[in-house]
């Protein structure tokens, strides 16, 4: 049985994008905390830390989850794929070009839960309906864009996966 | 080819989709800073006793505490706009006024030791009776919260324009509508947010911080601080998660803050979480008004009565009570309603201050006077349209003066009404209403129009104040903005401003200006828009509100922009043998009309002023950086008989929807939506859309889910994003956008604001619809399914005997 | 907004939980899903001296079919209980219900057994093992004993599950031939806990309602085949012994209104999905 003592702070090692990856911390620290200030893996933000807004949605070993809502401790060990994960050498990728050929974002705080939700679940849904899309968009809160490029980023980058892994 | 006016992609997005925005959470700190958490106070109202902090300072890793009387000694209370004594310090003292109101500070180590020592404080309260309702507060028995000013009314006057009395008596009907608008507020993701410095060798103060302006309250924060303005220098963030006015309330945690990183000796980071964000950041006003119209046998309107109460919360926040006047200049909306009689009453009351949220004021005054409207036609037995339209401001009367002095600039509101009407396909909908009602189902049409002011003018808050009150104080009045281009020793193009965007894309919007003037891709030109009161150029109107930036930074940028265009003209002109105002810019090559094949480079004209200054054309000043100050003329003070052109430039919204109400559960579903603009000519017109389609959601926010509410002792019931609601991709359909544009000459470009209005029509646009489907005469929001539901279900069936 | 300390235990197995669970007692939590409990913890609704996660415990993420009914491990997520290939077939109900519970992003994380555990009052799982007469089982150092639903949740937030036990598994009675299912709910937005939510099951013989997000845990009724004005009857008899209060989502007589309403259209739901 693993024991962390409350008090101390404790060594994880994660794989972060493909890369390991380690840090400090209590066993009270959420792993959105520790992916921004441990690791300085600032892109995903914060937005209300008891798991409503989906902002801090990261994958944990593959599946979307809200890193407000898990221990950097229950880390340890896994996989955790973040925003940042997304573009290769600087080039967007597919679904970042669709966000932002549609306006899909403003203020860009929101955005990065929404990437990583997409990024998981086209993977498992490559041919969504909108009704579809906005069910699993529902987990997530965005202030200024009223979802509708969004909406249509995700549609298309679905469209255009389809369309380039052949029939 | 240039691409203003054109849906280009941003230039902000690459590197928010890549995870590289730097907002204030992401910001590097100094060694050593300390992370803050506020005590709050439990009580919507008490008498503070005693704060005994030394459990908490006893805790390894706490920095310092700081409570009330470390604001008494190092600061005053901030200033407020009406003539009372009202005294609002940033950490209370003596007594609490609201739940949530901040009592003590932690400085730690992080943020979760700072929460542990919070809970080590020991506050002593005497808690006191609690009010929470505007007219209730100004009942004999009710608790006055500020013992100094003696009342919870803390500002009464009355106004008279034409003559109201005769046209209601001279009037065919009177129809009198009672509203009262809920508290909402538009909640960015990103909560509140600031990095505060004290460097005791100048007594100086340096924050970092999204506060998105107006910069009229950097002297009401530099005072707080008993510091002249170049002591306090206010920074902002390169991006910021949001804020549709209200990161305007993080100024009072600046000064707070400011104190804390004094007394703990070192930098001081506060983030916001979401608890305290939704019980004390800020809100919206709630108003009751009480609208009543001189009706004609036709529809027309003679003359508006409005009886406005609005509730600002504890304290009168700067710059309340602007919510209250913002739209004071036009509250006959676009409307030609010559006579006109109001008398505003401000109050305080327990809940949380108010201050800047999407829409300003434009929501309460419009849910008003559209529900008016609309009350107007059923009792007349009239076309709600028609009632509209008869009403409307007619083309040829543009600009008109409006009765309370809004000059209305430009535009032709029945030609756009008309347009939206046809391209949104009004009659179909008439005749799926119908079809629906036909079939026993609850169907109703709404309408709604407005217009929605943009660019205020800094004067319009005085008009709370008496004529008498004004020509004491000095006048007040314009809305300075500032730009700078500069063109460096190669060719490139910088930009800056004082537009503090918070999420909107300027950047990319003013690339596209820049670039228009010069003949440069948005590419070639980068724009910088962090600003620093200490080293940009800026005025008290700087900052991010009021819908001001398409009008008047973008009008500053172009003029700038042209000013170095001017002088690249001159110093071409040699070399091409042309006159200067045959010279021109495109796609970065530079040549006289007539004669392409004869081109310069730009990049190789604009070295010539850093590298050879000798080679200009006599008079030609040495240097290609140029800031242009912009303030519209038409912006004066308020008059003696208290008129005032509140804005620059007022755009026309004309909306209508479709809703359909389900019997069995209340809930109100928008079948279609149709919103109809004129917001004068579009800088980019994708990033215009973006803002009605934001505010539309904001709006189906407050029309059916949103409300910060409280008990009637006090407490505060929303605290959470479980129970304050905000709508997703499944509560938010897709309103169909139409647009009629008629430049402005108000404004450089022709532009005006756009990202409020959809706040201002669509809550009221969906209540006509749901009052036409239910036959209803009131109806407050938000439009709740229980609040429904309770109206159309009838008797409830008794329970089964025993 | 930051959870205050706590000790962190990851036992390796079920024994290990059990044991540590008997050390602890009413200091410790378990930790599983968090989609409930984290919020609380950052909160600082709750301050357990100790936090065992679960979330990782080896074999108990299965789900087994066993004829009469299905048995769902202490880890398993809802998301996985949604993705189960015949899980529309042998629980109908269920499957109705999954997809109205919270969201992808939580679904994924969240348990079976956290969310029974929990046993919120308009959780949309415990209504459905309440309306369909599952068990409960629980795990201690000193045994295993199996509760029926009934029994298991005793009021608000509150279970018959001890200190020292932890919920090691639910089971969910699978479909009975011929019999119909339907499940209903009003929540304010998509994903919401339900305002009202109602289960229903038709039979040959008789209808079975159950009611969540009005009393302080679901309330189940089994009726002749009622029709006509004795269901609304019925209904309106339930709608009214559920003692509903007020709160800032809706009034208490909005809340027996649904009941009345939308009982009336599960069941004829439920009658129309009879085979």
């Amino acid at each position: 049985m693993k024991r962390l003592d409350r008090e101390s702070r404790h060594r994880v090692a994660l794989t972060l994008n493909g890369r390991e990856a380690n840090g400090w911390a209590e066993p009270r620290m959420l792993l959105s905390d520790f992916l921004r200030h441990e690791l300085g893996a600032t892109g995903t933000h914060v937005g209300c830390e008891h798991g409503v807004c989906g902002a801090c949605t990261v994958r944990l070993d593959g599946a979307p989850v809200r890193a407000c809502l898990t221990l950097a401790v229950q880390a340890d060990g896994r996989r955790v794929d973040t925003v940042e994960g997304l573009a290769s050498n600087g080039e967007l990728n597919d679904l970042q070009k669709a966000f932002r050929r549609h306006h899909a974002l403003q203020c860009g705080f929101c955005t990065a839960g929404i990437l990583m939700s997409l990024d998981a679940w086209l993977e498992s849904n490559p041919a969504p309906d909108e009704g579809e899309v906005r069910a699993l968009l529902s987990g997530h809160l965005c202030r200024c864009t009223g979802y509708t490029g969004i909406v249509a980023a995700a549609l298309d980058a679905a469209e255009a996966r389809r369309r380039e892994d052949g029939p | 080819m240039s691409t203003l006016g054109t849906a280009i992609e941003r230039v902000e997005d690459a590197a928010l989709l890549m995870g590289r925005g730097r907002y204030i959470d992401d910001m590097p700190v100094a060694p050593g800073t300390g992370h803050a958490a506020i005590l709050r106070s439990p009580h919507p109202h008490a008498r503070l006793l005693s704060i005994d902090t030394e459990a908490a300072l006893a805790l390894p890793g706490v920095h310092a505490v700081v409570t009330g009387e470390d604001a008494r000694a190092w600061s005053t209370p901030f200033i407020v706009s009406v003539r009372q004594p009202m005294e609002h310090w940033c950490i209370a003292i003596d007594r609490v006024r609201y739940a949530g109101e901040p009592v003590a500070i932690v400085v730690a180590e992080d943020r979760y030791r700072a929460e542990d020592a919070l809970a080590l404080i020991d506050v002593r309260y005497e808690p006191l009776d609690a009010v929470v309702d505007p007219e209730a507060t100004l009942g004999a028995d009710a608790p006055v919260l500020h013992e100094k000013v003696g009342s919870n009314l803390v500002s009464e006057r009355s106004f008279r324009y034409g003559e109201p009395e005769a046209a209601f008596e001279a009037a065919a009907h009177t129809v009198t509508t009672t509203v009262r608008y809920p508290r909402n507020s538009c909640t960015p993701i990103e909560c509140l947010g600031l990095i505060a410095a004290y460097d005791p060798g100048e007594d100086a103060y340096d924050v970092l911080s999204h506060f998105q302006g107006p910069l009229t309250l950097h002297p009401v924060m530099a005072r707080a601080l008993k510091v002249p303005g170049p002591r306090f220098r206010l920074r902002s963030v390169p991006d910021s998660g949001g804020s549709f006015g209200i990161k305007q309330a993080v100024f009072p945690l600046i000064v707070a803050m400011a104190l804390a990183a004094r007394k703990a000796a070192r930098p001081v980071k506060w983030i916001e979480d979401r608890l305290e964000h939704l019980l004390a950041a800020t809100s919206a006003t709630n108003r009751m008004t009480r609208i009543e119209a001189a009706v004609e046998a036709d529809g027309r309107i003679a003359s508006l009565r409005l009886d406005q109460l609005e509730d600002c919360g504890a304290y009168l926040r700067a710059p309340e009570p602007a919510t209250l006047y913002r739209n004071h200049g036009n509250l006959t909306g676009p409307y030609c309603i010559p006579h006109l009689a109001v008398n505003n009453r401000v109050v305080v009351t327990n809940k949380t201050p108010t201050g800047l949220n999407r829409g300003f004021g434009g929501p309460q005054l419009y849910y008003a006077l559209e529900r008016l409207m609309q009350r107007v036609a059923v009792t007349l037995g009239l076309d709600p349209l028609d009632v509209i339209k008869r009403n409307l401001v007619p083309a040829d009367a543009m600009p008109y003066r409006a009765a309370a002095g809004a000059v209305l600039d430009a535009g032709d509101f029945p030609a756009t009404l008309d347009h939206g009407a046809r391209e949104g396909a009004l009659d179909a909908l008439r005749v799926r209403r119908d079809a629906a009602r036909a079939e026993g189902r609850l169907y109703g049409i709404g309408f709604a129009a407005a217009v929605e002011s943009s660019v205020s003018n800094m004067g319009y808050i005085t008009t709370v104040l008496s004529a008498e009150e004004r020509r004491k104080a000095g006048p007040k009045d314009g809305a300075v903005s500032h730009a700078t281009v500069a063109v460096d020793p190669l060719g490139a193009v910088t930009v800056t401003a004082d537009s503090i965007p918070q999420g909107q894309g300027h950047r990319t919007v003013l690339a596209q200006v820049v670039g228009d003037a010069l003949g440069l891709a948005p590419a070639q030109v980068t724009v910088a828009l962090e600003h620093d009161t200490q080293r940009d150029p800026w005025s008290i109107a700087a900052g991010n509100y009021s819908s001001r930036f398409s009008g008047a930074v973008a009008g500053a940028a172009h003029l700038a922009a042209v000013r170095v265009r001017e002088r690249l003209a001159r110093i071409a002109s040699q070399q091409l043998n042309a006159r200067p105002e045959d010279v021109r810019f495109e796609q970065g090559r530079i040549f006289a009309a007539g004669n392409p094949g004869n081109d310069l480079d730009f990049r190789r004209v604009a070295s010539l002023v850093h590298w050879s200054p000798g080679s200009l054309p006599d008079g030609v000043p040495p240097a290609l950086r140029e800031t242009a100050r912009w303030t519209p003329p038409q912006l004066t003070p308020p008059d003696d008989d208290d008129r005032i052109n509140n804005s620059a430039a007022y755009s026309f919204i004309f909306d209508f929807c479709g809703v359909e109400v389900d019997r069995a559960t209340g809930a109100v579903a928008i079948d279609r939506y149709v919103t109809t603009h004129d917001t004068g000519r579009r800088l980019n017109p994708a990033l215009v859309d973006g803002q009605i389609r934001g505010a539309f959601a904001h709006a189906v926010g407050a029309a059916f889910y949103e409300e910060l509410a409280y008990s009637e002792d006090g407490s505060f019931l929303s605290g959470t994003l479980a129970d304050y609601l905000v709508p997703t991709a499944c509560e938010v359909p897709d309103p169909q956008i139409l647009h009629r544009d008629i430049p402005t000459p108000a404004t450089p470009l022709g532009a005006k604001g756009v990202g409020e209005g959809n706040c201002m029509t669509t809550p009221v646009c969906l209540a006509n619809a749901a009052a036409d489907a239910l036959g209803v005469e009131s109806l407050d929001l938000p439009l709740t399914p229980a609040r429904i539901g309770d109206l159309i279900h009838g008797p409830e069936s008794t329970p089964p005997r025993p | 907004m930051k959870p205050a300390l706590f000790d962190y235990l990851r036992p390796d197995d079920e024994e290990e939980v059990l044991e540590a669970l008997a050390e602890a007692g009413d200091d410790a939590r378990l930790l599983a899903g968090g989609q409930t409990l984290m919020p609380m913890l950052n909160m600082r609704l709750v301050e357990p001296a100790v936090l065992i996660d679960i979330s990782r415990l080896p074999g108990r993420a299965e789900i087994e079919d066993n004829g009469n009914f299905i048995e769902v491990g202490e880890t398993v997520t809802q998301a996985s209980l949604e993705s189960w290939p015949t899980l529309a077939e042998r629980t109908p109900l269920l499957a109705q219900a999954l997809p109205l519970l919270g969201h992808v992003q939580t679904r994924s994380r969240g348990t079976v057994c956290g969310s029974i555990a929990f046993a919120d009052p308009s959780a949309e799982l415990p209504l459905c093992l309440a309306t369909l007469g599952g068990e409960v089982v629980l795990r201690s150092r000193s045994g295993t004993r199996t509760l029926p639903a009934a029994e298991f949740q005793t009021g608000m937030l509150s279970t018959a599950c001890r200190e020292d036990e932890m919920v090691a598994a639910v089971r969910f009675p699978t479909a009975e031939p011929g019999a119909g299912y339907a499940f209903t709910e009003f929540a304010r937005r998509h994903g919401d806990f339900a305002v009202v939510a109602i289960a229903a099951i038709a039979r040959a013989n008789g209808i079975r309602i159950g009611v969540g997000g009005v009393a302080e845990q679901p309330v189940v009724r089994d009726w002749p085949l009622l029709a006509g004005s004795a269901l609304d009857d019925a209904l309106n008899a339930l709608a009214w012994s559920l003692d509903a209060a007020d709160d800032v989502h809706a009034s208490a007589r909005y809340r027996r209104e649904l009941v009345r309403r939308l009982g009336k259209q599960t069941v004829a739901a439920a009658l129309e999905a009879r085979l």
